[in-house]
């Protein structure tokens, strides 16, 4: 089964609440982490541990100039401005690249063949004996995000048991993130913010045709409207997170209140029955 | 020698535009026979890359000068590639006005690095 973590707005707790629910999951079963906010991974920071590297790459044109008769068909194809036929050469710019191939299939001259260009990187570690934790990494300037998440995925596929935890938004990475997931568990907090958020993500869930369910975070106890809201669109609410100082200091230190709080990993333990209960 | 100028609208009357890759038109002159070209930029509403492909457009016109305000780093690196001198105009007046404050040897080639 894969389990997505998304919200739309940034800063809800989508990898507090996927760190957690990862480790009460891998204290009775395998389960692989992957954090898929390539931008600015960071569930290696709940999970200290030794990790290996595979570097992700993208192919990009590169022009044989003997074959090339300056045409000008390629840097007319690009929309993205990544090749131009200027004077005597074609000049290429592979950061603008989004290897669709296009170029190497118009060239009459088959004068374009496509070569690797590393983007970013996927890390993987094993911070628990039952946990495998898979991030990617994306380096800084480049904008193929769904490359390195596609990757970071592919490196966890096969497993039973996999947790997706997302970028905020609601755009390519995080449709990428969620593409093949069998559930959604979307957070959200207790704010006009949280809840204009939530609807554009339940909007992306119910889209790919993901079923999802809720987890409000800080809750200030008011949370009638996005109750409404979820009551409307058939979401599940999955749990309730108080807003707390206590879970405010052991999570802003790294910690996971599942592990460090008592009466929290049973509570994961609910939300994991909850989810897998939805798709067993 | 072809000219490539950046406008607002067609024709020499047209406004000069400072933006370089989407000018909503290019105007080519010919400078030995006095002709003019107006083609109206296709790039101007694209999400990006505008640069390296208006420059193409330019090649392909055969211009060997440009007229603009600014251009942005990929722009510059296939303009200077393609041996094209950019001098920058950035009055308010037409493009006839920017064509002969060049001719008239007033305008500063805009640095490319």
């Amino acid at each position: 089964m894969k389990i997505a973590i998304a919200s739309g707005k940034g800063g809800t707790g989508k990898s507090t609440v996927a760190a957690n629910l990862a480790f009460t999951l891998s204290c009775s079963r395998d389960v692989v982490l992957v954090d898929c906010d390539v931008e600015e991974p960071n569930l290696h920071l709940f999970f200290p541990a030794e990790a290996t590297d595979v570097p992700v790459t993208t192919p990009v044109p590169k022009i044989d100039s003997a074959k090339c008769n300056l045409c000008g068909e390629c840097g007319k194809f690009c929309r993205f401005g990544a090749l131009a036929v200027v004077k005597d050469r074609v000049l290429t710019f592979p950061h603008l690249c989004h290897s669709c191939g296009g170029c190497a299939l118009v060239c009459p001259q088959g004068a374009i063949r496509e070569v690797p260009r590393t983007i970013g990187r996927v890390t993987r570690s094993h911070p628990l004996p039952r946990l495998t934790l898979v991030s990617g990494v994306l380096n800084e300037g480049e904008v193929l995000a769904p490359m390195v998440i596609k990757a970071a995925k592919m490196l966890a596929e096969g497993h039973p048991l996999i947790l997706y935890d997302a970028s905020p938004g609601i755009a390519c990475p995080v449709i990428e993130t969620l593409e093949g997931s069998d559930f959604c568990v979307l957070v959200t907090e207790s704010t006009p913010f949280g809840l204009h958020d939530l609807r554009l993500a339940a909007g992306v869930a119910e889209t790919l045709g993901i079923p999802a369910g809720v987890v409000i975070n800080r809750s200030d106890g008011k949370d009638e409207e996005t109750l409404d809201f979820c009551r409307e669109h058939d979401l599940p609410i999955l749990m309730t997170i108080p807003f707390s100082r206590e879970i405010a200091t052991t999570t802003s230190r790294g910690g996971l209140i599942a592990a460090l709080l008592p009466g929290w990993e049973e509570r994961f333990t609910d939300l994991a029955d909850a989810i897998l209960g939805v798709n067993p | 020698m072809i000219v490539g100028i950046t406008a607002r609208a067609a024709g020499m009357d047209a406004p000069a535009e400072q933006r370089f890759g989407r000018a909503p038109f290019f105007v080519f002159v010919d400078t030995e026979t006095g002709t003019a070209e107006s083609i109206e930029n296709p790039l101007v509403a694209d999400a990006g890359g505008v640069g390296p492909r208006a420059v193409q457009m330019f090649s392909e016109h055969g211009a060997t000068v440009v007229i603009t305000g600014q251009v942005g780093g990929n722009a510059a690196k296939a303009l200077e590639a393609g041996g094209i001198k950019v001098y920058a105009y950035r009055g308010n007046g037409s493009v006839a006005d920017a064509l002969a404050e060049y001719t008239a040897g007033n305008l500063q080639p805009l640095s490319l690095s």
